[in-house]
């Protein structure tokens, strides 16, 4: 399969029209860190954008960020930690990691629960659909409602509508103090109520988090006085289950690494992220555990991190019935090339979704079977 | 009026009667209205200047007739403009004369609260205080609050992505909102999102919500709820010049706050606002800005230390500090009223809404002073200031030959200026018929094509909520066509390699 490294946007344009033209299949990539999310073997032309890079404009008053979509996270991380802002809802990702390849791939951490997804700080961006037609949608100002609200829909779309060349983000002060509450030892029902008591408190929670056997973390972000005040509520309001730890930020670092990735979790397994309201996590996984998974939790309890082998049906099934949908983040080619990596949904929804796809991308240019929800595209 | 909407189809009207027969057949009882008497009740939202009777208004009660009145008019042609509380200030609910209204009132129920999982699922009629009204009882608030936010619903909240004072600590609408339940044109009965936080495909919700009724009918909204904040503290300053207002506002985001509200109003606003309601503004300052605190005690104390201190730098000729809600209700009382406000000094005013970034907020407003002179037409200014969200209120007199068409022009420079200096048409109150055909102005042909194929994905037949956004009706097979032949090459003036 080629390898394609377009250098501008005509070259850009040019290699997706050629696609078009020629019944080929593009395989867009920033970073390349998730080429083994979904099905292997993809017969498409690798699409790197990794020659957009740059940062364009960054104007920290306005609390906006506009870069080239190949530009690194690491980059754009460092070049706003340096003005004192940051990105609210946390991406991360490996050193290789591109802001294109967060966008397509959705990717939030532990501040998501409070701050939104990368869907709510996308703002604006530029890319070519398809069709090989340049576009721009959105903004560059934090406030707009000028036509409809294609920035939500690319984030997460997994490079299945447009080769993204430029991406607008919001960005925020970066919050002077971050202290974490640890509970050590809670059982998991125990755990998962202490964080739905702490989200439900007027202390604007950060993030919270549950590593089962180890630790309860509640995270509090913001000034340091007001951190003070609100830790010392939180362990009053909820000292029915016992006396916290207080940890700072360094402390606390790679307790909510195990929670963001399910690092600690045993790496033979088919890793899966369970998506469920909060209030219904437990029970769902429950039958789940019984079958030898392993978990932690996010997201006040609305992000599983399963690691189980096998039983891909019942765990579908228990997201599914818990009001949630389960990915299939990490599994052996063999698996991957039969489960969909995306919790496949109701019938109307996968044909509208299609119908989307098609609005950007008629000829399927972008359809590599890599979501085994397309025989071919019309 | 200036505006041109889509020529009725004579073939529909030539139909009414069949029509509305056919809709009291889904609809019964009072729930069809075909008398041109009542009907005058649905014929012009907030955007007053524009008036249509519909050609029929039906308010269903139940999701089932909302699929059934969609699935009739999908296969007879029919147009359907949905509507909600009909506050849309940029006209998303102007009815068409040969479309049916479909009047979303009597979903006006909460359904469901569960404060543990911290949402709320909710009938799309029911009004956005009214969420909150529900919940404040054990300690939560339902974020967003457009200005309007005693009569406007929720559904309409949806469409719009609508906005508020708050919105800059707390998001839109759109940031608000977990779940849809959603009705296409075609009459399938669709949900998006729900109780999780992410989706489990393409984010639809995302492009639902602030689709201004172009996309499908909601008919049911699970919305997040907050805990809310232990305490509010308000500041009221004046400044000598717009200047130095703006800067206050760049510093204190620069020293990392971001405040619950900050609002600005320029001279005439002031004057207005203070003589309307008494609200004990500074008559004498160019600008006065209101900044609004929550959280805890402390911080909300520490916090309007550091404000204080940051205004009297850039400095205020006046500064107080609310000594309890009920001042803080004060201050905002002269910003609140400052639509009616402006209302009692003009026989009639256009709202706009432009955003821009705010470091161009000192030129906007020089240039607009300048228009205004040109028009021959007095324009007041409130402004979010922390978002650069502006509401120019231009004033007019309609009962003046060609004063409101001059208001129109004087309106739609100031847009296309807000675009110029790279900000954008519209913030929160959506565009509507009003802010159609200044799309061009900020999207170019290919940006706008590629939005309306997105509407040809949920609405092939363009039958939903048509003459609204896109200045341009194009037909989803020519929106669709792609020009490949026999491996003949798309753009053929592509460099290739």
């Amino acid at each position: 399969m080629a390898q394609h490294n377009p250098q501008t946007i005509d070259e850009l344009r040019g290699i997706i029209s050629d696609a078009c033209a020629g019944g080929g299949k593009l395989e867009i990539t920033g970073g390349g860190t998730r080429v083994a999310f979904g099905a292997p073997n993809r017969a498409a032309d690798q699409l790197s954008l990794k020659s957009f890079s740059g940062i364009i404009e960054y104007d920290p008053a306005e609390l906006v960020l506009t870069a080239q979509a190949g530009t690194a996270l690491a980059e754009l991380n460092e070049a706003v930690a340096a003005r004192g802002q940051g990105f609210a809802f946390e991406p991360f990702g490996a050193a290789s990691s591109t802001i294109g390849g967060v966008i397509a791939a959705g990717v939030a951490g532990a501040r998501r629960v409070s701050a939104g997804s990368a869907r709510d700080h996308l703002l604006g961006f530029k890319g070519v659909s398809g069709r090989g037609e340049f576009f721009n949608a959105g903004s560059k100002v934090v406030k707009n409602v000028t036509g409809y609200d294609l920035p939500k829909l690319v984030c997460g779309s997994w490079g299945r509508l447009a080769a993204l060349t430029e991406v607008t983000l919001k960005v925020l002060p970066r919050p002077p103090e971050r202290l974490t509450l640890l509970w050590r030892g809670l059982a998991d029902e125990a755990g998962f109520a202490l964080m739905r008591a702490a989200m439900g408190q007027p202390v604007d929670v950060a993030a919270a988090a549950h590593l089962p056997g180890q630790a309860t973390l509640i995270r509090l972000d913001g000034f340091g006085p007001s951190v003070a005040a609100r830790a010392a509520y939180l362990e009053t309001s909820l000292a029915s289950h016992g006396v916290p730890e207080r940890l700072n930020e360094a402390e606390a670092a790679p307790l909510w690494a195990k929670a963001r990735e399910g690092e600690d979790l045993p790496v033979e397994p088919p890793l899966w992220r369970l998506s469920l309201p909060p209030r219904q996590a437990l029970t769902a996984i429950a039958p789940l555990l019984a079958l030898g998974g392993h978990y932690v939790a996010d997201w006040a309890g609305g992000l599983i991190w399963l690691a189980l082998n096998g039983h891909e049906d019942e765990i579908r099934r228990q997201a599914a019935a818990a009001g949630g949908h389960a990915t299939l983040v990490r599994a052996p080619e063999e698996m991957r090339a039969r489960v969909p990596a995306l919790h496949p949904q109701a019938p109307g929804i996968e044909a509208l979704s299609r119908r989307v796809r098609r609005a950007f991308d008629p000829l399927g240019v972008f359809e590599t079977n890599r979501f085994l929800d397309e025989t071919n595209a019309d | 009026m200036s505006l041109k909407m889509p020529l009725p189809d004579q073939r529909v009207l030539a139909r009414r009667d069949e029509i509305i027969a056919a809709l009291r057949l889904i609809v019964p009882g009072e729930g069809v209205i075909d008398r041109p008497a009542e009907l005058r009740a649905y014929e012009t939202d907030g955007l007053t200047a524009y008036r249509q009777p519909p050609m029929v208004a039906v308010l269903p009660e139940t999701v089932e007739q909302v699929a059934a009145v969609l699935r009739y008019c999908h296969r007879h042609g029919v147009k359907v403009v949905p509507r909600g509380s009909g506050t849309s200030l940029s006209g998303g609910a102007l009815p068409l004369a040969d479309a049916v209204l479909l009047a979303m009132g009597k979903f006006n129920k909460v359904l469901e609260v569960d404060y543990e999982d911290r949402l709320a699922v909710v009938q799309p009629g029911v009004t956005n205080l009214a969420i909150t009204k529900a919940v404040e009882g054990e300690g939560f608030y339902y974020a967003p609050d457009p200005s309007s936010q005693i009569a406007c619903s929720i559904g309409g909240n949806v469409a719009e992505n609508s906005g508020g004072v708050h919105c800059l600590k707390y998001g839109l609408t759109t940031n608000n909102v977990l779940g849809v339940q959603l009705v296409t044109m075609d009459g399938e009965i669709l949900r998006s999102g729900g109780k999780a936080l992410d989706p489990a495909g393409l984010d639809l919700l995302g492009i639902i919500v602030g689709s201004e009724g172009l996309l499908g009918v909601v008919t049911e909204v699970t919305v997040r709820i907050l805990p809310k904040p232990e305490t509010a503290r308000a500041l009221l300053i004046g400044f000598p010049t717009v200047e130095s207002a703006g800067q206050c506002v760049a510093d204190t985001i620069a020293a990392g706050i971001i405040p619950a509200g900050m609002e600005m109003m320029d001279k005439p606003a002031i004057h207005a606002a203070e003589a309307f309601v008494n609200a004990g503004y500074p008559l004498d300052v160019e600008a006065l800005l209101i900044v609004e605190l929550d959280g805890p005690a402390v911080e909300c104390d520490h916090l309007t230390g550091e404000v204080e201190a940051i205004a009297r730098k850039n400095g205020a000729a006046t500064l107080r500090i609310a000594r309890d809600d009920a001042e803080r209700a004060t201050f905002w009382a002269g910003r609140k009223a400052a639509f009616p406000a402006v209302g009692r000094i003009s026989a009639d005013y256009l709202c706009m809404d432009g955003t821009i970034p705010r470091a161009k907020l000192p030129h906007v407003l020089q240039r607009m002073r300048e228009l205004s002179a040109q028009y021959g037409l007095g324009v007041a200014n409130v402004f979010h200031a922390g978002d650069g969200n502006l509401h120019p209120l231009i004033l007019y007199d309609a009962s003046k030959p060609g004063d409101l068409e001059r208001a129109e022009e004087f309106g739609a420079d100031i847009l296309r200026l807000c675009v110029e200096v790279g900000g954008v048409l519209t913030g929160e109150h959506g565009v509507g018929v009003e802010k159609r055909d200044l799309m061009p102005a900020m999207f170019s042909e290919d940006d706008l094509r590629q939005q309306q194929r997105l509407k040809c994905a949920f609405d092939p037949d363009s039958l939903l909520n048509p003459g609204k956004v896109f200045p341009t009706l194009h037909r989803c097979a020519e929106l669709g066509r792609m020009h490949v032949h026999h491996g003949a090459l798309p753009f053929p003036e592509l460099p290739r390699f």
